[in-house]
């Protein structure tokens, strides 16, 4: 295969002019290739292609507003969910009369676990989150641009009687239950929530919780 | 009859074209290429179906390991000397002309201040092998507050960026969240990879 032609190759003939040889212009680039094509191995193993991913957090501003400025909600639309050890969450509501805490329940990350809970409350108070798939599919279809797809799902998500979570994390959990729930408020549509710490009381709850 | 003669071909093949292809995608290769700049630790990131790429520059991120070590870093060599000048102020601390230089290379790092000095005389391969306690973030001496503060002053359209491993404890995250709403950075990313909505 890799044979450098050596031109001409017999000597020259009896009494004939002395000849220089025609030395063959061709090189042979079998070589070059494998080294390229080495080297681009080497280059396409070490790429990092991927620019990572964010989740983008919105925290309140810490300055306290006056009352007349804060925004005023219902004790019953709210759900706070407490983030605690191996993996589980402990989650209640407020009665909407007597403004006590129900019972706390205990729930997980998968997907029949709080995400079922989640879409089912929301869904119960803001029964317009059910066009937001509708929204999506004419967004993909090309329908509606992006800036009316945005201004549906903000006006859809911002609803005001819709579902407001409080996300605690205890002590006990892992940086990992954060993202996950906050995921989990990006699939199940809902808009407003807020990360809040956790009080003394919560966490008397927990622990008065089995698990 | 005489037998047909099937001509000798030369199984000789040019190879000109296919040095051509492969230079090309080597020389996107190496053009496209970014070296990983090098992480003091190793972070898994937790997963999540977001889908926003983090952008290119004008990012501050701050590492928190498994084991609660925060880490600090910034791009841009000139915020990086103009940070740590202003650190040196703030704390009483001279850094030479070539500490600063050497600091300005430094892609991350998770020392106090205070040690800071012995951390930029380490030179080279020797510096990865040196294992850093993190910066303090606590409230007794939040000295990644002022980093923030330093580095939002000597750059003004910097992002912030957080990035976790995922089996991190709460408490330090809090306090780093903490400390970023202390310095009025309300808004910021979290670091994460790639995963479906279905799971």
């Amino acid at each position: 295969m890799a044979d450098i032609e050596s031109g001409g190759g017999g000597g020259h003939k009896k009494g004939g002019k002395v000849r220089s040889k025609k030395q063959s212009t061709r090189v042979d680039f079998t070589p070059m290739v494998d080294l390229g094509f080495l080297l681009i191995t080497f280059f396409m193993l070490t790429t990092s292609m991927n620019k990572p991913q964010t989740m983008e957090i919105n925290m309140p501003v810490k300055e306290d507003l006056p009352p007349e400025e804060q925004q005023k909600i219902k004790a019953s639309q709210t759900v706070t969910l407490l983030l605690t050890k191996d993996d589980k969450i402990v989650y209640y509501f407020v009665d909407g009369i007597t403004g006590e805490p129900g019972v706390p329940q205990v729930t997980t990350f998968s997907k029949s676990g709080i995400r079922k809970t989640l879409i089912r409350e929301n869904r119960l108070r803001n029964a317009a989150v059910d066009s937001i798939p509708l929204y999506r599919k004419r967004y993909e279809n090309r329908d509606i641009d992006e800036v009316e797809y945005k201004k549906n799902i903000g006006r859809i998500q911002g609803f005001k009687n819709g579902l407001i979570v409080i996300i605690k994390a205890s002590d006990d959990s892992k940086y990992k239950n954060l993202v996950d729930i906050l995921d989990e408020m990006a699939i199940s549509n809902i808009g407003r929530y807020a990360i809040v710490d956790i009080t003394p009381v919560e966490v008397e709850m927990l622990k008065a919780t089995p698990l | 009859m005489s037998k047909v003669k099937v001509p000798r071909k030369s199984t000789y093949v040019d190879m000109t074209a296919m040095t051509d292809v492969a230079f090309l995608l080597l020389t996107f290769f190496m053009l496209a290429t970014k070296f990983k700049p090098d992480e003091p630790v190793l972070v898994d990131t937790p997963s999540s179906i977001s889908e926003i790429k983090l952008p290119e520059s004008d990012i501050m991120l701050i590492t928190i390991g498994k084991e609660g070590q925060v880490f600090f870093g910034v791009d841009g060599q000139p915020v990086r000397a103009k940070a740590l000048v202003e650190m040196g102020k703030i704390y009483n601390i001279n850094f030479t002309e070539q500490e600063i230089k050497e600091f300005s290379l430094v892609a991350q790092f998770g020392v106090p201040i205070g040690s800071l000095k012995q951390f930029l005389a380490v030179k080279g391969e020797a510096r990865t092998k040196i294992v850093q306690p993190g910066i303090p973030s606590d409230s007794a001496k939040n000295e990644l507050s002022d980093w923030i503060w330093q580095t939002r002053l000597a750059n003004n359209k910097v992002r912030v960026a957080v990035k976790g491993d995922k089996d991190t404890n709460y408490p330090i995250v809090k306090q780093v969240i903490a400390t970023l709403q202390e310095r009025k950075v309300n808004r910021f990313n979290f670091i994460t990879s790639m995963e479906s909505a279905n799971q």
